[in-house]
């Protein structure tokens, strides 16, 4: 039953887009499909994850085998918040983007069957269907980042997404070569006995870490992330930002969950890269002056969490510590939900305030509180989960992680492997402080104040469906923050699909009760004294501000979020230097004079691309070989066909 | 029972703390000060007043005072006051802790960033740079103390018995140093801050809450008093021995308090306020000491 509603649900999102490039006069038809399509979907998703496994082979045959999906409790897991986003950002679309705007149709198009792949991919039975999902969400993908590609910016974010999703997919066809090569089959099927040890199984990890990293957009595979949420529509970045990445991380766990034991080596990989990734996203979004690439960044650090957490996982495992493992699997997974949730509310909050103010420069808004309550308080609501701040879901995720670090300071004897753990607690009370002072600035200088543009003074709020769209999502950060332990069977189910052999004595329901009565306190505590305090100055006088005695403060007087973050954006210099453009010491009679500054990506900026011009040159020779004609190529293939056969029979 | 007691405790002496400290400060230099119990007249005053409120703000201006209060009177309920148990103590807590003073923390900047101000923002600026650097300080301590304790509820990680002052007294005492500075840090006290500056430009807690008036003030003073008073506590849990009988643990608890109060008091009668270009290093250094004592235990 749940195969078939989750296919339904595939098949009505990958449709909803046919009546708007029909006609114009459709859209609400593609709006309807794809809102129809997402509940179905999630409604198969929950009952594949509190149900059994289903498994539903269609009778089309493929090279390699059946078009089959397998609903186990991690595909519905990892489906579940694909359909919920996909309901979400096709309602948000149908008034972000109306059938009224250029490309309308090819937007909806791409939105529908981008969403539609993806379910797919998370319940593809074998890796045929995997890798043929994967393929057509990376297409997709590359049109809706270029969807305003008559701006240079779109269209070089898209081509380095191309360039980046290309070395994916090749270390992804090497995956499924290696996989089919051991258990002589195209299903996921567990690999023989004793594979983590051997060459080959290092093979598989290290390729799997570099595609699913790579998709996930961990450092220092990020690259091709920052540019191309801010470019893609905000509903299209949602569901990147929310679920697309979550692609990797699903492919990784997948091909983890094959192994019977996976070496504590890469158990440590995950948690350093992991760690790594989450201290210098944050660091990163800091310095960020366009709302979109903040938001992006910190995608990259909310994965980096993820993978701290699957290290933990991987690492406790390898040494016999079921418990913290279980404490590990369930924080990765659990957070794959919240940062679904919180990411796709930020986004398309975000894409309301750019909708309202007509610029993503942070530093041009202001005051869009006053203007956009409901936008402001559903941002609001996503800035607190996503710093991991009580009584929201970040928090719960990131408390199973911090108890994991804490249990293996007091649990292990002197030294160990397992000692690394305890890097987690630092790690993620930087990460945590790092976030704050990103969300603060960012929500105080896009909602708060006065409003530093013409456009953001005379911006209004969205209409009625694109508010509407946000609701389920805040539903699901404050439903995960306040009983998390109502979630817990399902995120047990999940864990153990996840790692087949953890056997453990703890229940996660017994782990997550006690943290709902506080959680529940400060939520009425919070909101009764908030109510308190607007009524005791329900008569307060108005005034201006106090700013040291200025009788008409303006709005250039603000502090900006670029100065709020430069402290801390200048402890990171070391990682990532700023550039400053400075007007040179003034001369007698100053001219107008200009200051900008801006921080590249270390990786794609700094290194990559300069080698890569470099590399230009050497790489010319091979010019000689590949020139574009196709019969030429043929012929390459038909000698190496010959050499490969010759050399083989001997 | 011991709930209430606790809760009494905390909700009504922590005014006092304040008091405490510029008794303190007068007595060191030479004069006679205000009144012991002159931040209960001011709460009162305040609250009786009527407010003024900058037409650019919204209600996340209310919000900074209402869960500066909150935050800390909860995680004052994490701590085990009065008894071996607090009330509500449960594996795990000692993250919600830290957490409650960051959410108090996200409300209180984002407070000040409403009203639009250039001061404000330079204050909020602060707030957060130094506030990232003393979580890792808090959070080293705890990973040490665990570690001496076996325990992840702060009600057992904070009864350190006798065995283990004998076993783990150097991490101790670094981890007590460092909690020491985070609570000047966060309290906003000398040498971080000075409470009594009238400098916009120098300030740091004050200097984001200029705007605030009335009801709301009178709030903010009650919340940085619970929190100077629940981070005192948090100390003050450490060095303690524990009787059982709640009622002299509460005794204890509020004397030790007390007498943290008297420290402070004298720490900002004998030293300036460092200039804010100082400040990150005696935070790093905070953190570096904790650590310390977690490489200690680990040992």
């Amino acid at each position: 039953m749940s195969a078939l509603l989750v296919l339904a649900g595939v098949a009505l999102c990958m449709a909803s887009g046919l009546p708007s490039l029909a006609t114009r006069r459709a859209s609400a038809a593609t709006t309807v499909i794809i809102v129809a399509g997402g509940l179905t979907g999630l409604i198969g998703a929950v009952l594949g994850l509190t149900g059994g496994p289903t498994e539903l082979s269609l009778p089309w045959h493929i090279p390699g085998g059946a078009v089959a999906i397998r609903i186990d409790a991690l595909s519905a897991f990892f489906a579940a918040p694909v359909f919920l986003l996909a309901a979400a950002g096709g309602l948000y679309a149908d008034r972000y983007w109306p059938a009224a705007r250029t490309r309308a149709g090819y937007v909806r198009a791409f939105f529908g069957i981008m969403t539609g792949a993806l379910a797919l991919l998370m319940c593809a039975a074998n890796t045929i269907l995997f890798l043929a999902a994967w393929e057509i969400v990376a297409v997709s993908s590359f049109f809706l980042i270029a969807t305003e590609h008559e701006q240079a910016v779109s269209r070089s974010a898209a081509w380095i997404y191309v360039a980046a999703s290309h070395v994916a997919t090749l270390a992804l066809f090497a995956i499924v070569a290696l996989l089919h090569a051991v258990t002589h089959n195209w299903a996921f099927v567990p690999l023989p006995h004793g594979t983590g040890a051997l060459p080959i199984g290092h093979a598989l990890l290290g390729l799997a870490f570099v595609a699913f990293g790579i998709k996930a957009g961990l450092m220092p595979f990020h690259i091709w992330l920052p540019g191309a949420h801010a470019a893609a529509p905000s509903h299209v970045s949602a569901v990147m930002s929310g679920v697309a990445i979550k692609m990797g991380v699903y492919g990784l766990v997948r091909v983890l969950s094959l192994f019977d034991a996976v070496p504590s080596a890469f158990g440590t990989t995950l948690l350093l890269a992991g760690i790594a990734s989450s201290i210098l996203g944050v660091a990163f979004a800091l310095a960020q002056h366009d709302l979109k690439r903040l938001l992006a960044y910190h995608s990259i650090e909310n994965i980096g969490i993820i993978v701290t957490g699957l290290g933990i996982g991987v690492l406790a495992q390898a040494h016999g510590q079921p418990f913290l493992a279980l404490l590990g699997y369930a924080g990765a997974l659990l957070h794959v939900w919240n940062h679904g949730l919180f990411k796709a509310l930020l986004f398309l909050s975000a894409g309301a305030a750019i909708h309202g103010a007509h610029t993503r420069e942070i530093d041009r808004m202001g005051g869009l509180a006053r203007r956009m309550p409901w936008t402001a308080a559903a941002f609001l609501i996503g800035a607190v989960a996503i710093t991991g701040l009580p009584p929201l879901n970040g928090f719960v995720s990131e408390w199973l992680l911090y108890v994991a670090g804490f249990t293996s300071i007091t649990r292990t004897p002197h030294g160990g492997p397992v000692l690394l753990l305890v890097l987690v607690v630092p790690a993620l009370a930087l990460t945590g402080a790092l976030a704050l002072a990103c969300f603060v600035k960012a929500f105080g200088a896009v909602f708060l104040g006065t409003p530093r543009s013409a456009a953001a003074a005379d911006a209004h709020e969205v209409p009625f469906a694109m508010r509407v769209a946000m609701v389920p999502l805040i539903l699901g950060c404050a439903a995960i923050g306040l009983v998390p332990a109502l979630f817990a069977p399902l995120l047990s189910s999940a864990v153990h699909a996840a790692a087949p052999r953890l056997m453990t004595t703890v229940t996660l329901t017994a782990l997550l009760q006690p943290i709902q009565m506080p959680a529940l306190i400060v939520m009425a505590a919070g909101i009764a004294a908030v109510l308190i305090l607007l009524a005791a100055t329900r008569r307060a006088a108005p005034a201006l501000t106090w700013d040291c005695g200025y009788a008409a403060p303006t709005a250039r007087m603000q502090y900006t979020a670029s100065s709020a973050a430069r402290g801390l954006v200048g402890f990171f210099a070391w990682a990532m230097p700023p550039v400053i453009h400075a007007p040179q010491p003034f001369p007698l009679f100053p001219s107008a004079a200009a200051f900008e500054s801006h921080v590249p990506d270390t990786v794609l900026d700094r290194v990559l691309l300069p080698v890569l011009r470099r590399a230009r040159w050497v790489l010319s020779f091979a010019r000689y070989f590949q020139h574009g004609r196709m019969q030429i190529y043929l012929v390459y293939l038909g000698v190496t066909l010959v050499v490969l056969l010759a050399w083989s029979a001997q | 029972m011991t709930a209430v007691l606790q809760l009494l405790v905390v909700v009504l002496t922590a005014p006092l703390l304040l008091g405490v400290i510029t008794r303190t400060k007068s007595l060191v230099a030479g004069r006679s000060g205000p009144p012991l119990l002159q931040a209960y007249y001011d709460l009162g005053k305040l609250l009786r007043k009527d407010s003024v409120l900058s037409s650019t703000t919204t209600w996340v201006f209310l919000a900074g005072p209402a869960v500066a209060v909150v935050a800390p009177l909860l995680a004052s309920l994490l701590l085990p006051l009065a008894g071996p148990r607090a009330p509500l103590a449960f594996t795990g807590d000692l993250i919600l802790f830290v957490y409650l003073f960051a959410l108090s923390r996200f409300f209180t900047t984002a407070a000040a960033l409403d009203t639009g101000s250039a001061f404000e923002g330079m204050g909020v600026a602060r707030e957060l740079t130094f506030a990232a650097l003393a979580e890792p300080a808090l959070f080293f301590g705890l990973l040490a103390l665990a570690r001496i304790s076996g325990s992840l509820s702060l009600s057992s990680l904070l009864t350190v018995d006798g065995a283990s002052w004998h076993r783990a007294s150097a991490a101790l005492v670094l981890i007590i140093a460092s909690w020491f500075i985070v609570l000047l840090a966060e309290n906003s006290r000398v040498p971080f801050d000075d409470p009594n500056t009238h400098l916009e430009l120098t300030m740091i807690h004050e200097v984001m809450v200029l705007d605030h008036s009335g009801p709301a003030f009178g709030l903010i003073l009650y919340g940085s008093a619970l929190k100077l008073f629940v981070f005192s506590a948090l100390i003050a849990d450490v060095v303690l021995p524990r009787t059982g009988i709640s009622l002299a643990d509460a005794a204890a608890t509020l004397g030790a308090v007390l007498v943290i109060g008297v420290v402070v008091g004298l720490v900002e009668s004998s030293m300036a306020r460092l200039r804010l270009v100082r400040v990150p290093q005696l935070l790093i250094a905070a953190s570096l000491v904790a650590g310390f004592a977690v490489v200690l235990v680990l040992r």
